[in-house]
């Protein structure tokens, strides 16, 4: 077993890694907000008030074809839904009390979530869901901002591979599950139903959809299967 | 409207956060809840990964994205840290367009 210590560095370094990754990615997104039509004010709100990339994405991506704010706001309100699971995950793991649980809420997001449910002590998570949490919060804001005031003149954050860095990072993200070959399954099914339905539906959904798979696939799944392979866990 | 929209969802995202955080964990005793819970995180990712990469609008398209996350597989099988597999996506896409340009 590793240094306590150096493995809490390892935790916070990856985590302020992930941080950084993602709060630059604001940049992007203040910057489609503003090209949707929104205002500066408004795409600060979304950053600050949402704060959930997919969903913040999903909502000006709606606006921008055109859709209805009311639409926009239940697509990024279906998207949510998955941090009601990430948090139910969390809860015991984080084991927060009082003030921090609310406080803490608010930055239950994919990456936080990533960062935390996999250590082993109630330590490492914390460390993960705080740093990362509280990196992205804090630049995913900055960035909106300063996506959405300079808006074009930064030029395409195409041109700097932003949109690739993102894939990449979700990769990574999975990466880790992909040891187990039920969960590889999982993954090219998702992956394929959420590309099936992209032309037929609104930014977003997709993504949606391709969580069905995965309830589908808890749903199906035999209680033998279940018996077979409880000793593993 | 549109602000109305921005609050109310805003609202409606930061209380299923909560929803989550404050429910009891014996929501998830259930081992179907278990199961669904453990599969949703993965096949999320995956979707994420699919639309991110080739999704364009609502149109499909194979971009220099397709090859930032060739090059974010091969720093995953390179056990490289996490920044290093985003850098390597990022690079490779803005070389390829650099070169390519509207790729």
């Amino acid at each position: 077993m590793a240094d306590p210590l150096a493995l809490r560095r390892s935790v916070v370094r990856d985590s302020l890694g992930v941080g950084i990754a993602t709060g630059l990615y604001g940049v992007s997104f203040g910057a489609v907000s503003v090209s949707s039509g929104l205002s500066v004010a408004q795409a600060c709100a979304l950053s600050l008030v949402m704060f959930t990339g997919a969903s913040q994405f999903a909502f000006v991506g709606v606006v921008a074809a055109g859709g209805a704010p009311l639409s926009g706001a239940l697509t990024a309100l279906m998207l949510g839904t998955r941090n009601t699971l990430y948090g139910l995950k969390l809860a015991p793991l984080l084991a927060f009390r009082g003030w921090r649980r609310p406080v803490a809420a608010h930055v239950v997001i994919d990456e936080s979530t990533a960062m935390s449910v996999t250590r082993e002590t109630q330590g490492l998570a914390r460390a993960g869901f705080v740093t990362t949490g509280a990196a992205v919060f804090v630049l995913w804001n900055l960035f909106t901002l300063v996506g959405a005031v300079t808006g074009n003149l930064i030029g395409d954050p195409r041109s700097y591979g932003l949109d690739a860095a993102v894939g990449g990072a979700f990769l990574a993200l999975l990466w880790p599950r992909l040891s187990d070959p039920r969960n590889r399954v999982i993954a090219v099914c998702a992956a394929a139903v959420a590309l099936g339905v992209v032309p037929v539906t609104a930014a977003g959904v997709p993504v949606l959809v391709a969580g069905g798979v995965a309830l589908l696939a808890g749903v199906l799944r035999s209680p033998a299967t279940e018996a077979a392979e409880a000793p593993r866990s | 409207m549109t602000w109305l929209a921005i609050l109310g969802a805003g609202l409606g995202c930061y209380l299923l956060n909560l929803a989550g955080v404050s429910l009891p964990a014996k929501v998830l005793d259930h081992p179907l809840a278990q199961r669904v819970a453990d599969l949703i995180p993965v096949a999320l990712l995956a979707a994420l990964v699919a639309v991110q990469v080739f999704a364009d609008g609502t149109r499909l398209t194979v971009d220099a994205r397709l090859a930032g996350l060739a090059a974010a597989v091969v720093a995953l099988l390179l056990r490289a840290p996490f920044l290093l597999v985003v850098f390597a996506a990022a690079a490779t896409a803005a070389v390829l367009r650099m070169v390519f340009p509207g790729w």
